[in-house]
């Protein structure tokens, strides 16, 4: 089980979590400006790295709130947790 | 009293050459597991393409080929799977006699479980869909549920009421490492190179087109490539700054000591999130959910496992003397819409099998089959046809959620 560092409440089990993938994915800022290619890759595609990665968590049996994470994923080594830049999606 | 001396029986003639991997090749397979073999063996057997090579980065067959749970089954909702995944049932029947390996392909049949009443109305609703598609999947009330699985507890009484279940006949198991053997001996024999400790790295590209791989062992031209290394699709695409739909999650499951054999088939619950079945030799094999996060490590968190022997044990109360003897992880490639991905890429001769998720073992024959009429041709089978890349485009999905059982 990961130990997760919540920015608020400090370090807990994974399972008081629940993860919210690829941070910083940002929605197109006028969809009807977008194709179907980039619609479909902004709403499907993800990175998918074997490493660094950056991701969402949210402290859902905690102080509920939304933060980021760098993770290897190779190693499940965390570090960098800070209060998610856009919020809840 | 001294035991007679016994000459030691000689070990098993080797089921394929270890050859060193040539220069080029006409088709450069990357990833050793059972869809690559599968799709050497259907390339070699249909459609006359010898020259071939199977690169591995590890062991042959040692990444989710033998992480399964050995269940084979075509009872999906959709008729794109269906028609896909029952393709593959029908070549697993004919295997063992073609390969001529007995890989213990026990058609013991697939209990799905459903324990709401809107779980009974999906089930039902996806038993006649089956069976307008030709598969052989029934709706089993719970007195013939108790009948056909006695261990499962059928009571009402307990925690999740087993309301009745979808059944397949024809679904049940397999030895997969024997499969992987069997498929790795006659490509072998066709002529196949399967090389094992050889990474594919990155790819050498021309334009559009990509001429070959770059390997730990160096270069290897090829006229074609195809993947087909499941939850290491995307490390290997990202070089091509071809980014696809897949998130790669770990995926545990765990064995028990062995048993009397006491369970007669293979049991899913959605609801529960635990699918079980009783290995030949007397293992009991549980399988559940994914671990919430993308990994690559080959391990998952312990709570998952708890969580789907709590479930287990509910479902089956005489399990619960039973002991944990090891669990794994492997690497599952997961999609959005929990179908697979097989097809060309936007490099005109690179294609892609990947984004099986849980669900790609039972497919591996029709996987092979399609992916390497899609590699020969140049054209997708018109099994494999709903399943390109452009449906993440034009959002004509194949939403499987529901049947893929409990995985995704």
């Amino acid at each position: 089980m990961l130990l997760i560092h919540c920015p608020w409440c400090g370090a807990r089990d994974e399972a008081e979590f629940r993860y919210g993938g690829q941070a910083h994915v940002d929605r197109p800022p006028d969809p009807n400006a977008v194709d179907d290619r980039e619609w479909g890759e902004y709403l499907f595609v993800r990175d998918n790295p074997r490493g660094r990665f950056s991701e969402r968590w949210v402290h859902s049996a905690g102080c509920r709130r939304w933060f980021d994470v760098v993770r290897d994923t190779a190693t499940n080594e965390m570090s960098a947790e800070v209060p998610s830049r856009s919020g809840r999606r | 009293m001294a035991t007679p001396r016994r000459t030691p029986p000689e070990p098993p003639a080797r089921l394929w050459r270890n050859p060193e991997p040539k220069s080029r090749y006409d088709v450069v397979i990357v990833g050793a597991g059972g869809h690559g073999l599968a799709t050497a063996y259907y390339l070699a057997r249909d459609h006359g393409i010898r020259d071939i090579a199977v690169l591995e980065r590890g062991w042959l067959a040692g990444g989710g080929t033998v992480r399964n749970t050995m269940i084979i089954r075509s009872d999906y909702l959709l008729d794109e799977s269906t028609a896909l995944y029952d393709h593959a049932l029908g070549l697993w029947e004919q295997l063992p006699d073609e390969l001529e390996y007995d890989f213990s392909f026990s058609q013991c049949g697939v209990l799905n479980l459903a324990h709401t009443e809107q779980e009974v109305r999906d089930s039902r609703r996806r038993a006649f869909a089956n069976q307008l598609n030709g598969v052989d999947t029934e709706w089993l009330g719970p007195e013939e549920v108790a009948e056909f699985c006695p261990v499962l507890d059928t009571s009402g009484e307990s925690r999740y009421p087993v309301l009745g279940a979808t059944l397949q006949r024809r679904a049940g198991t397999v030895e997969h490492d024997h499969v992987a053997w069997a498929l790795a001996r006659k490509c072998d024999e066709m002529g196949v190179d399967l090389v094992q400790n050889c990474e594919v790295t990155g790819f050498r590209t021309e334009g559009d087109r990509v001429t070959g791989v770059r390997t730990g062992r160096g270069p290897i031209s090829a006229g074609r490539v195809g993947l087909a290394a499941a939850g290491r699709t995307s490390p290997l695409t990202d070089t091509l700054g071809v980014r696809l739909p897949l998130q790669s999650h770990p995926l545990q499951a765990l064995a028990s000591e062995l048993l009397e054999p006491v369970h007669p088939c293979a049991v899913m619950s959605n609801h529960v999130h635990v699918y079980c079945s009783q290995a030949h030799r007397g293992e009991l094999v549980l399988g559940g959910g994914i671990d919430s996060y993308n990994g690559y490590a080959q391990r998952g968190s312990v709570h998952l496992v708890e969580r789907q022997l709590a479930a287990a044990v509910e479902l089956f109360p005489m399990f619960a003397r039973a002991h944990v003897l090891r669990t794994w992880a492997g690497t599952v490639d997961v999609t959005p819409d929990a179908s697979p991905i097989i097809g060309p890429t936007p490099y005109g001769n690179l294609f892609v099998n990947c984004g099986w998720g849980a669900g790609g073992f039972k497919a591996t024959p029709g996987a092979g089959r399609v992916f390497a009429h899609t590699i020969a041709t140049g054209e997708p089978h018109p099994l494999n046809a709903p399943y390109g890349l452009e449906r993440f485009t034009t959002g004509a999905l194949i939403d499987e959620h529901g049947a893929t059982g409990v995985a995704n």
